[in-house]
């Protein structure tokens, strides 16, 4: 975290269809949930096709900006792996990406199809062992953001990759050079 | 009711249900889109119209009616309502009339950025501009009752960032009450005949310096910060990057922006050492600020284009002038689904190597690899026009390439007229219409129009427009209609003969948008089970 008063910076990016809005809808609301100042904007529009699709979130004590300054990052996400380059200077000094390469072992029970439904939302779970926030909030978010028939699919996503991400422990330093937690 | 956690376009929705509109109306158009939506799942009576010009017209009647209206449309949309809110000002309204516009400052999805701060200038329309979305819920209810008190249509200008960016809502736990609605007879004031019109100008000059002379635009003023050393005057979502780029600094953000208020602008500036205007788009606060001879400093030329962020706020009160920082790659451009049936149009097009005035829509990704298959995109509607005029003024074989091509719902926006313009003036070699009917409003989040049949609500409308009948009935003679993936040889055949001919030719591509028809199909399937 950084000393910008408190406010955590975070920046998920995909692809238009792999349902990043609905991602940062549920970082956002859970962040939300836990009693913080939340700010959350992204594009919508023609990246609806197909196109480069990234959203904002911020959260702490007071957010004022919606929009997460440049190189401020405190973590990236990115859920296609081509939208590393156009994302990455998005990152602070010590900011933390975070690419499906993190959670591999989570899909391999999975049909591909169902594995690339899944992936955001494991890693909000990988995320989440990193935040502020409690495992609560988050189920109740992703209750709240996604339809009934994917809850328990994506509940079980992101309650494994949490749990991977606690095996690890909390990683410390420069990810830049090594772009995978 | 606890706090909620609401984009700006959902806190304006919220605020037109509390606020006592009757109607809300518009045209899709990112980003102002899903406000109607929204007002609709709320309970409130919203519908589309063809237009932004219709919508207008439709809502000035509402509040004719002393009844109160929420039109909604971006920034383009108001140059088709504009001929409408033009007069509307001089007519002024007997109820809240709240015309929603959504700027889209470095072209997310637009054609152009224009600043429509300019229109509420040039038209008279009192405007506020809300910066987040708990101001967004507030404005507009302050907007309807200002409406409603000086008898003026107000602009509300949200931006991209303003409409799409989510952030905690107080909303007040009651409804506005406002009187039944009945009819009051005032001709000299609604009937814009010359002899009417010049008092209405004076009148609304009038209603314009009551509204300025009220308590009103320092009720929606903020002034905050201590370090008077810096001020910043910023309106919007700039105020929010200016906040995070200087955080001790003096602030003054007006939330009216029109009737300005200029005496505490000039109060303010006078309390700071430096003074520095921080505005997306155009010097519009800057240029008001120095034609009053307030000394301010503004931005340099480079931060009119895009949007600002605190980074570039920061680089403004540094006068920062080294180059801005670049991805190291470029993002993915959007494209067509892979299942688009304007794939196989734009390929058969490129094929013959047709000169294509295109239009607005999903179809103007026809102009990118592997297609490049469009050669003219200029506003709403102009693929006809344009066609036309390049077809008589073209030699006759290249003219004979020259495709008009429109979609379904930019053909009922503002093709209607251009058809007729066809029909009326056909060039020498003819020309033919593609019009690319995919049953929805595709670009903007596949909304419905008064071509699919359904309401803004998806339950069927009270009638569908035939598109091939209306050209029947304008004496064109040639009208075909063909599904481009089933029937890809007769789609270019019919094309092929068409470009042969010297005569004036509708085609009707027709098939579904998919997304649109697994979108319906979940709809109705969840609409019987509910039954």
């Amino acid at each position: 975290m950084s000393d910008r008063h408190g406010v955590t910076n975070i920046v998920i990016a995909g692809l238009g269809g792999q349902g990043i809005v609905t991602g940062s809808d549920i970082l956002a609301h859970a962040a939300f949930a836990a009693g913080h100042d939340v700010k959350k904007s992204e594009i919508h529009g023609m990246s609806q096709r197909g196109g480069s699709v990234s959203s904002d979130i911020r959260f702490g004590p007071r957010v004022h900006s919606p929009m997460v300054p440049h190189a401020e990052a405190d973590f990236l996400i990115i859920s296609e792996s081509s939208q590393v380059l156009p994302n990455r200077h998005r990152l602070g000094p010590q900011g933390r990406l975070i690419t499906p390469d993190a959670v591999p072992q989570l899909f391999q029970d999975e049909s591909s199809q169902q594995a690339a439904r899944m992936v955001n939302v494991a890693l909000l779970g990988v995320l989440s062992a990193h935040l502020d926030i409690a495992e609560a909030h988050w189920i109740d978010a992703i209750r709240t953001q996604l339809p009934e028939k994917l809850h328990e699919m994506n509940l079980r996503a992101f309650r494994q990759a949490r749990g991977i991400e606690a095996l690890f422990g909390t990683l410390t330093g420069d990810s830049r050079p090594r772009p995978t937690l | 009711m606890p706090d909620q956690f609401l984009t700006g376009n959902e806190a304006v929705a919220q605020a037109a249900l509390d606020g006592a509109v009757s109607l809300g109306t518009g045209y899709p158009g990112t980003p102002s889109t899903e406000i109607l939506e929204r007002f609709d799942t709320l309970g409130g009576r919203a519908q589309w119209a063809p237009n932004e010009k219709v919508a207008l017209e439709v809502g000035l009647g509402v509040a004719y009616g002393t009844a109160r209206a929420l039109v909604t449309m971006k920034h383009v949309g108001l140059n088709v309502a504009a001929d409408a809110l033009f007069s509307a000002t001089y007519t002024g309204v007997a109820e809240g009339l709240v015309i929603v516009v959504a700027d889209d400052p470095g072209m997310h999805s637009s054609q152009n950025e224009q600043d429509t701060r300019r229109y509420a200038e040039a038209s008279g329309a009192p405007m506020f501009e809300p910066g987040d979305s708990q101001e967004a819920y507030d404005h507009t209810l302050k907007a309807l009752e200002v409406s409603a008190r000086f008898q003026l249509p107000v602009i509300l200008r949200m931006t991209t960032r303003v409409c799409h960016s989510k952030g905690r809502v107080r909303t007040r736990n009651e409804r506005a009450q406002v009187p039944a609605p009945r009819y009051e007879r005032d001709i000299p004031g609604r009937v814009m005949i010359p002899g009417y019109a010049r008092p209405a100008h004076v009148r609304l000059r009038e209603r314009l310096a009551s509204l300025a002379r009220s308590e009103v635009p320092a009720q929606l003023l903020i002034e905050e910060g201590d370090d008077t050393r810096l001020g910043i005057i910023a309106d919007g979502v700039a105020a929010a990057h200016a906040r995070e780029a200087a955080p001790g600094a003096r602030l003054l953000k007006p939330g009216l922006t029109h009737p300005l208020p200029i005496e505490a602008m000039r109060d303010f500036a006078a309390k700071v050492d430096r003074c520095v205007v921080i505005e997306e788009g155009d010097p519009y606060l800057y240029t008001a600020a120095r034609a009053a001879d307030i000394p301010v400093e503004g931005k340099p030329e480079r931060f009119r284009f895009g949007e600002l962020n605190a980074d570039r706020v920061r680089r403004i009160l540094a006068g920062d002038e080294s180059p801005e920082p670049e991805p190291e790659a470029p993002g993915k451009p959007p494209r067509l689904c892979a299942d688009c049936s304007h794939r196989q149009v734009f390929q058969t097009l490129a094929k013959h190597e047709c000169i294509v005035a295109g239009d607005i829509g999903c179809y103007t990704l026809g102009v990118m690899p592997p297609f490049e298959a469009m050669d003219t995109c200029v506003c709403m509607g102009a693929s006809i026009g344009v066609g036309l005029g390049l077809r008589h003024a073209l030699p006759a074989d290249q003219a004979r390439r020259v495709v008009s091509v429109i979609g379904d719902s930019t053909f009922v926006h503002t093709g209607l007229p251009g058809l007729a313009e066809m029909a009326y003036n056909p060039p020498a070699t003819g020309h033919i219409l593609l019009i690319l009917d995919n049953d929805t409003t595709a670009m903007t989040g596949l909304q419905e129009h008064p071509g699919t049949g359904r309401r803004l609500d998806h339950h069927p409308a009270s009638s569908k427009l035939h598109y091939e009948a209306i050209a029947l009935a304008l004496g064109i003679s040639n009208v075909h209609t063909v599904d481009p993936v089933e029937a890809q040889d007769e789609f270019e055949r019919l094309l092929t003969d068409a470009l042969a001919s010297d005569e004036l030719t509708l085609i009707v591509a027709r098939r579904p948008c998919p997304l649109a028809s697994r979108r319906l199909a979940a709809f109705q399937a969840e609409q019987e089970s509910s039954s």
